[in-house]
């Protein structure tokens, strides 16, 4: 009895709790601007209206949440494992490599083809990259942060090597490939659109963004409708459970990094296969690592995940253009920004929760019900 | 003083001699958001007496002696000690106050000596010497004085628990106290354990020192204390001589309707054996030998109960044979079937309510539905190709909910917002009613309140009389004597004697649970 404690209302821990966290990170964000001899109000308004003002920028804002929505449910998946994958970036690199290879050396062959091909090759390449850490984890007890931290660097390091001596376009100085063959390219939004005898302002926004959507649906039904699921939630709540109700810990392991490292890769199609049509060094740019940050905000589910996403996509494109409008505040002062959103909604998420606790605690049903 | 409008008997407990209630409070409330732990208490403690305060889990007992040790403040209400009013904002308040508590887990540091754990945190001085042989000094006086038969100078990993809660009682002492609080202290404690323990206490009293004593043990209160208040769902319910009263009383006060301490069982009629085993030795997580080479059978329709103090290799016998724990060497069967022969998974026809339910049996924040498939949720029916039937499930729960009574019928709550005897109604609801041939259970009762106890307790008989195999693993000696037909005692993973149920005689099983077997004795 000693210590009991109601359980928030779904509505303020899924909706005022974030909101506040923002509120806050935006406030301290608001000062700094100040600080910088700007009117706070003004850089908000260049910032909501560089995301969302016009239709390229709502494209390049969507465009952006894209790769946050792959990387943010590929640690959402893991976290539901009870495992904390911190080597999206790494695989997310490597997803890049399976897509460049069949893009590369397949081509030739249609479309209906290559481009299921590449997305199998996108979440393999990924999949396999997260399932060895998973299976140090599992069968060594190596901890998967320290794990999959150093498989970021050896994915850098990999990527490197083969950009350099081996998959280079032959005689240029910059690391990347050839350009892709058409084929290989997924549709853009504005091009689909254009089928349809609509007309929408051109961005890079893609079809992985449906591909996208479709993975949060999936995403949710294998977490909370399969058996699968619930075997891999059980492990990540309790492996003491797990044992006693048959459940094999190192097996839900590296089924969990494996589907987690398949997410992340598949961000490599919205890169590569949806606006760059090439592979080329450093494509990943932080993403897998904003991911954690999108998966915490999101509360590690696919609605959370994709609202949490456009909001980093916002920021993102928001940024740049108001970096443009506004000289003094730089890009880094768009990053300063960012991080005060991971760390309002991350680190310090439970800020605020004694308080709405105070406010809005309903009775723990059953605690105070005699049998 | 004392007085529950209600209870016309509460005047009872005036000072037995001339001095103030070693303890007065009155009006103590406090809330934890919106549980109400502690309604209005009124207590006084007489000065010089062993004073029970016993309840179910959950009454608030644990609750109001924080409140007077420290670790919480009252929302209202005014504590007296020795009839000056005070105010405890702290621990070190409470100590000042001459309040000393031994906690039910001991706050001991276990490669330190004895000596070097009594001084801690009252060390005096800068250098470690002086405040040593001061203390030396002081501690042989107070062994003396109240027979407590402690080497200063033994590292507690060395001792044995009923020791250690000696250094508990001896630090408290040492620190002033003239208040003594014990918080459910014979958990970990054979019969024996606990007489000398009691014996302990009752030369404190003599001494002139309060001792209150927390429990949920009618037997404990009935054979240690003076006077006895009971608590029930927050509030103080009434005030009673020990002598004065009964065991059956104090259950009906504590529960609040009658109930019947002890279940009737026909005798039992064995079948063919079920479960075998064969010198089993199993090691624990640590990798030391904890079951040393035991073989016994449980046969079809009887309860085999395995009584032992916690720790002596009971936890993990009952793991291996639920086959999550390793098995080092020796076999086990199942009706004929080599329980290695199934893996990882769930043998099947095995039930097993796990000892600790929420390191194991439940998860806290799956929902009631959710866990009411744990360890068979691969079994067809739960889902269609690989899809969760979630609505079958729902349904199947909410049937269990209602023939176990589990209350708040809420197939969608998370496990953890159940009271503890819910949470073990939902358990045992989950195993029971997947219907085994063997049932292996631990601790069925631990953190269960009395009414739930007598239900659970039904429920085991009735598995029996349907011709299972039950195998009871419980360190409460009243439980196994009243529901085993057989009893293994078993002392340091082996067993030291095997008796038949019913007319085992508490005395010798305390005496073999001690390791103190019939030849020796």
């Amino acid at each position: 009895m000693a210590g009991a404690r109601g359980e928030l209302p779904a509505w303020v821990n899924l909706g005022l709790l974030p909101l506040l966290n923002l509120t806050a990170a935006f406030l301290v964000a608001g000062a700094i601007v100040l600080l910088l001899g700007e009117s706070p109000p003004e850089a908000l308004k260049l910032l909501i209206q560089g995301a969302f003002g016009y239709e390229e920028a709502i494209g390049y804002t969507l465009y952006y949440a894209t790769n946050f929505i792959f990387t943010g449910l590929a640690v959402a998946i893991a976290f539901h494992g009870g495992l904390f994958n911190i080597g999206g970036e790494g695989q997310a690199y490597l997803g890049g490599l399976g897509v460049a290879l069949v893009a590369l050396y397949l081509g030739h062959w249609p479309a209906v083809v290559v481009l299921p091909l590449a997305i199998l090759g996108a979440a393999l390449f990924g999949g396999i990259w997260a399932l060895i850490p998973g299976w140090l984890q599992a069968r060594r007890g190596s901890h998967i942060v320290i794990t999959t931290i150093m498989f970021n660097f050896l994915a850098a390091a990999l990527m490197t090597y083969l950009l350099v001596n081996v998959l280079i376009k032959p005689g240029q100085q910059a690391p990347e490939t050839r350009t892709f063959a058409e084929t290989a390219w997924l549709p853009q939004i504005h091009a689909m659109a254009a089928w349809f005898g609509l007309d929408v302002a051109a961005s890079p926004l893609n079809a992985a963004f449906l591909i996208a959507l479709v993975c949060c649906g999936l995403v949710w039904l294998f977490i909370w409708r399969t058996r699968w699921g619930y075997e891999l939630r059980v492990v990540g709540q309790n492996e003491a459970a797990a044992v006693y109700g048959g459940i094999s810990p190192a097996r839900q392991i590296m089924i969990a990094m494996s589907l987690s490292g398949a997410l992340a890769g598949m961000m490599a199609l919205n890169e590569l296969l949806g606006a760059q049509h090439r592979l080329l060094l450093g494509f990943t740019g932080g993403y897998g690592f904003v991911g954690i940050a999108v998966a915490l905000m999101g509360r590690n589910h696919p609605v959370g995940i994709v609202l949490a996403a456009i909001l980093f996509g916002a920021l993102y494109q928001g940024g740049s253009d108001l970096s443009f409008d506004m000289p003094t505040i730089s890009r880094d002062m768009v990053v300063v920004i960012q991080g005060l959103v991971i760390l309002f909604a991350g680190a310090l998420e439970h800020m605020f929760r004694p308080a709405l606790a105070a406010l809005f605690a309903r009775p723990a049903a059953g605690a105070a019900v005699p049998p | 003083m004392a007085a529950s409008a209600a209870d016309p008997r509460a005047g009872l407990l005036t000072p037995l001699a001339d001095r103030p209630p070693a303890i007065a409070l009155s009006g103590i409330d406090k809330r934890f958001g919106p549980v109400h732990a502690n309604k209005a208490i009124e207590l006084a403690i007489p000065a010089g007496t062993i004073h029970g305060i016993i309840g179910e889990n959950g009454a608030g007992k644990s609750t109001l002696m924080n409140i007077l040790y420290g670790y919480y403040t009252a929302d209202r209400g005014e504590i007296r000690i020795d009839g000056q009013p005070v105010k405890i904002a702290s621990t070190q308040d409470a100590i000042a106050a001459g309040i000393g508590m031994v906690h039910q887990h001991f706050m001991l540091v276990e490669p330190f000596t004895v000596l070097e754990n009594v001084l801690l945190g009252a060390e005096g001085g800068f250098t470690l010497k002086a405040g040593m042989a001061k203390a030396r000094a002081e501690l042989a006086a107070l062994e003396r004085d109240y027979g407590l038969e402690v080497d200063l100078d033994a590292r507690i990993a060395d001792l044995p628990v009923g020791i250690q809660q000696r250094v508990e009682i001896l630090k408290a002492l040492f620190r002033g106290a003239r208040i003594l609080i014990l918080d459910e202290p014979t958990g970990v404690l054979t019969p024996q354990e606990a007489d000398h323990l009691f014996r302990i206490l009752r030369h404190l009293r003599d001494q002139g020192r309060t001792v209150v004593l927390i429990t949920h043990k009618l037997r404990e209160i009935m054979a240690a204390t003076d006077n006895v208040s009971v608590m029930r769902q927050g509030a103080m319910v009434a005030h009673r001589r020990t002598a004065e009263t009964t065991r059956e009383e104090l259950a009906e006060l504590m529960v609040g309707r009658k109930v019947l301490l002890r279940v009737e069982k026909a005798p039992a009629k064995p079948g063919r054996t079920v479960l075998e085993v064969k010198d089993l030795v199993v090691r624990d997580a640590n990798g030391v030998v904890r079951v040393k080479g035991v073989s016994f059978d449980v046969r079809a329709g009887e309860i085999v109960g395995i009584a032992g103090v916690a720790g002596n290799g009971q936890s993990e016998l009952l793991e291996a044979l639920a086959g999550i724990r390793p098995i080092e060497r020796g076999t086990v069967t199942i009706n004929g079937q080599p329980l290695a022969s199934f893996g990882l998974s769930r043998p099947t026809g095995l039930g097993h309510v796990p000892e600790d339910r929420l390191r194991m049996g439940l998860l806290r924040h799956f929902s009631a539905s959710e866990n009411a498939i744990l360890g068979y949720q691969d079994r067809p029916g739960y889902s269609h190709h690989g899809f969760l039937d979630l609505a079958g499930i729902v349904r199947l729960c909410r049937g269990w909910m209602r023939s176990y009574d589990v209350r708040p019928e809420n197939t969608e709550l998370q496990a953890q917002s159940f009271s503890g005897g819910n949470q073990q109604k939902l358990v045992l609801a989950r195993e029971l009613e997947h219907d085994p041939g063997l049932l292996l259970v631990g601790q069925p009762t631990r953190g269960v309140d009395i009414g739930a106890i007598e239900f659970i307790h039904k429920r085991l008989i009735a598995m029996r009389d349907a011709g299972k195999a039950v195998l009871l693993v419980s360190v409460e000696l009243d439980e196994i004597r009243s529901l085993a037909d057989r009893i293994l005692v078993m002392f340091d993973g082996a067993f030291t004697g095997e008796l038949p149920g019913g007319e085992a005689e508490e005395r010798r099983i305390g005496l073999l649970m001690a390791g103190i077997t019939e030849a020796a004795a």
